[in-house]
């Protein structure tokens, strides 16, 4: 009874003592720190062009949707699997048909939901896509082939199981994107 | 002058007795054939990573901002530095050609039948290993397949239910790959896995040993004993019998290993990949990103598996389990017979059906899944992928079945040449 | 033996099934890696009209010594700064931020392209710039549609315009609009010269390594029949 009760708790001596090894493992707090907001200009962003722009190691694409391009999401609405957005994969304030705060902007942080790739740009519709004529313009993933449209939205029958995320963004002026933070508007 | 010495170590350490039990006294069949040849040179694979990785460290920076250029520092600045880089990197596939080769022959012969269940969990075990290893270094020259390797992989854990995220951080030690998980790569790929790798490969041998070898019969030597030596009939000491043999077998294989390492080092993009002499960016994923070959049978599984319920976890799991489903064999395997060449047609089948699918999913792994058009809207590559993954795991579900109805033949009493 | 065979045999369909190019099927680069003029040329054009947007920063300059150069020669033909030492590596001369705002990206550093896009690519891709005004910068090409980078080598080759065909590959063929100063052929070499160093800097041990390598396969050849001579001499008595 003795042996098994001091063989019990030098075993929690043991585990007590090497979790420390794990628990360093965790983010140090200079990774936890480099997570500052990114100010974009957006009075070059011509109509139809995308910029990519980093934030927290990631890339944001700030996409200056076209008219034409936006009337594609009633097209697509039908061949994504979340059109009403649903999940949570965007600040409520982007839970709209547009998935953003102004229609013409999209805001997205470019790194498909099924593995973390980092989808390619196919915003132009049609055979020039490769991806076939009834393409909408989106983007695709080159890993698994995932799809998706020109709000982020996923189509159905791909491995990736969510609509791209909308990071927390805010407009400081008519063209000036604030990506990171949104205090201004929650 | 040599036996005082031998004498003085004798009576302080069992080096006599170490190199009797087994070297010189170590009794193995006589009818070992080409397949008994990759155990040996898997310890010689990695004996020459783990010199040709010491050396390398000499001059290997692992920091995000410095790691790209320490490798061409390396190819370009070092003396010789590119032949040891080359040496390294033709090891890492070598490894997996030779152990892949290694546990082919297990299956052909039996070998992990009863009493060497505990020998084939521990060659399982160096196996994850192994994978492990190749996943850490593969980080570490810091290009785009790198980067987007290790960021895919790591994924795959945070596709873990509840806990998935969290543990892909705590992976990463970062909210992205970055500097934080290049640096624990690179120490996990030195000394934690290494380590490991060493220690499993001991125990592998010595489990070997005290069991004994099994051979292309598939039938024990230890039954038929010389009444006066008590040694296997069939037996011949492993030295020097096996050592010279084995000595040819590998010089054919470094004859093989130097003819990739000094003239086709890249091998065609599949030991070293185009895409990684572009270095890491993690803005922009390249347009054809596949895992190195040696793991794409398994990530065809894993693209072949469609997500459900919205997560793609089912298809981490099919992939866990092709490599898990492998430790299960020793019991899966009903057979009165342990070699293929007394098994019946059944298990001939079964196991060419199997090592066909296992081919097929690695070439499918290292091709977009759209290189064999479609049929409907679904892409011939990928129902090609997921017809072989049903037949891969049912190789291991059929076989406690067809290895009890197959039609055997009589083991021979003695070991045929 | 039987199984040696099949050894044997994956491992070659492993060497000859080669990476596959892109959409566009690529013209083949007979480049001559022992013709140290062809290098030397190359490496010229890429002094001096790669590195004003390019740099090489794992390339240092003495390397050129590996095709025939001397260090004098070096000094006096390839740095053109004086602060610049003949064992420094190969800096661009425009600034990254500034290239950034010009083109829009930051042009990739050479040193190692050859073996991330391979001799065949590069080989095409100089040669198919084609004028676009659509373009920012008025330059289009073929094997990397929409690519930041105009056409630095119009003077040489003339001005191509694409024009719609059913016959070219991706629906475009190339015709000429304004000559060049030198001709198609001409041209083409030039442009051979400069792949052929391209593919030099990528791996500039690549000589010595198949030189050592043949060393070392006849060395182990040797090798190879002593060990088959003492293992048939071991198991005679085996049966």
């Amino acid at each position: 009874m003795l042996v098994v009760a001091t063989g019990a708790v030098g075993a929690v001596g043991a585990l007590a003592a090497i979790s420390p090894l794990f628990v360093s493992m965790a983010p140090s707090e200079r990774a936890k720190a480099a997570g500052a907001p990114v100010e974009v200009d957006l009075s070059k962003l011509e109509p139809g062009m995308l910029i990519t722009e980093a934030w927290r190691g990631k890339p944001v694409w700030i996409l200056h949707r076209t008219d034409e391009m936006l009337s594609k999401l009633g097209e697509t609405a039908e061949l994504v699997s979340d059109p009403d957005s649903k999940l949570p994969m965007q600040p409520d304030y982007a839970k709209n048909v547009e998935r953003s705060i102004k229609p013409q902007y999209l805001v997205l942080v470019g790194i498909c939901t099924h593995l973390g790739c980092s989808p390619t740009q196919k915003l132009e519709a049609g055979e020039a896509s490769g991806l076939g004529a009834d393409w909408s313009g989106g983007f695709f993933c080159p890993c698994h082939g995932s799809k998706f449209d020109l709000a982020g939205r996923v189509y159905k029958g791909v491995p990736a199981p969510a609509n791209l995320e909308v990071p927390p963004h805010q407009f400081l002026s008519d063209s000036r994107l604030l990506i990171g933070d949104d205090a201004a508007r929650s | 002058m040599l036996r005082p010495v031998m004498t003085w170590i004798d009576e302080r350490f069992p080096m006599s007795k170490l190199v009797r039990e087994h070297l010189t006294e170590y009794y193995a069949p006589k009818n070992f054939n080409f397949w008994y040849l990759f155990g040996g040179l898997a310890i010689v694979v990695l004996a020459i990573q783990i010199l040709s990785g010491i050396f390398l460290t000499m001059h290997y920076k692992p920091d995000a901002d410095k790691a790209f250029a320490s490798v061409e520092y390396i190819m370009r600045d070092v003396p010789l530095g590119w032949l040891i880089r080359y040496i390294h990197s033709t090891g890492a596939s070598m490894f997996f050609v030779v152990i892949y080769l290694h546990m082919f022959r297990a299956l052909l012969y039996g070998s992990y039948r009863k009493p060497r269940e505990l020998l084939w969990i521990f060659g399982m075990v160096i196996y994850l290993c192994l994978m492990a290893e190749a996943f850490f270094g593969y980080l570490l020259p810091w290009g785009q397949m790198s980067y987007w390797g290790a960021q895919v992989i790591v994924n795959l854990f945070g596709a873990v239910p509840f806990i998935g995220p969290d543990l892909a951080i705590w992976i990463r030690g970062d909210y992205v790959v970055g500097d934080a998980t290049l640096n624990r790569f690179f120490a996990l790929h030195v000394i934690a896995v290494p380590l490991a790798l060493l220690g499993l490969v001991v125990a592998h041998i010595i489990s070997l040993h005290e069991v004994g070898s099994n051979n292309p019969d598939g039938i024990e030597i230890k039954k038929h004993k010389d009444p006066k030596t008590g040694k296997p009939l069939d037996g011949i000491p492993f030295h020097p019998y096996y050592t010279v043999k084995d000595i040819f077998g590998l010089v054919i294989f470094l004859i093989i290993f130097a003819s990739i390492v000094f003239f086709a080092p890249e091998m065609g993009g599949y030991f070293l990949e185009h895409n990684n002499f572009i270095p890491a960016d993690p803005m922009v994923t390249p347009p054809h990103i596949a895992p190195v070959w040696y793991f794409t049978p398994f990530y065809s599984i894993l693209r072949a598996v469609p997500p459900m319920f919205g997560s793609q976890f089912p298809g981490v799991l099919a992939m866990g389990g092709a490599v898990f489903i492998l430790f299960l064999l020793p019991w899966l395997d009903k057979s009165p017979v342990r070699s293929i060449r007394y098994k019946g047609p059944l298990f001939k089948t079964s196991l060419t059906i199997f090592v066909t699918s296992f081919l097929l999913l690695g070439y499918l792994g290292l091709k977009p899944s759209n290189i064999w058009g479609q049929v409907g809207s679904a892409d011939v590559a990928t129902l090609a992928a997921q017809l072989c993954t049903v037949l891969y795991f049912l190789f291991f579900l059929s076989l406690p079945i067809i290895s009890r109805l197959d039609r055997t033949k009589a083991e021979p009493d003695r070991v045929t040449s | 033996m039987k199984s040696t065979l099949i050894f044997l045999s994956f491992l070659s369909f492993v060497g000859l099934a080669s990476a596959a190019g892109g959409g566009y099927s690529l013209d083949r680069a007979n480049i001559d890696a022992s013709d140290a003029e062809s290098l030397q040329r190359g490496a010229k054009i890429f002094i001096d009209r790669c590195v004003s947007c390019h740099s090489a920063a794992f390339m240092r300059f003495n390397r050129l010594t590996d095709i025939g150069l001397s260090e004098r020669q070096i000094q006096q033909y390839f740095i053109t700064d004086d602060t610049v030492k003949v064992g420094d590596t190969i800096k661009s001369a425009i600034l990254a931020s500034d290239a950034k705002t010009m083109f829009g990206v930051v042009p990739p550093d050479l040193s190692v392209v050859s073996r991330s896009r391979g001799a065949d690519w590069l080989y095409t891709y100089l040669r198919t710039f084609y004028k676009d005004e659509a373009a920012t910068t008025g330059w289009n090409n073929l094997v990397f549609p929409n690519v930041a980078m105009p056409n630095v080598f119009s003077q040489e080759q003339g001005v191509l315009r694409a024009v719609h065909s059913t016959s070219g590959q991706s629906g475009l063929t190339l015709e000429v609009e304004t000559e060049g100063s030198l001709t198609a052929d001409a041209f083409d070499d030039l442009m051979l010269d400069l792949t052929n160093f391209l593919v030099f800097m990528g791996e500039p041990a690549a000589e010595k390594r198949k030189q050592i390598g043949s060393f070392v396969i006849i060395f182990l050849i040797l090798f190879a029949f002593m060990a088959w001579a003492v293992k048939r001499e071991f198991w005679k008595d085996i049966h």
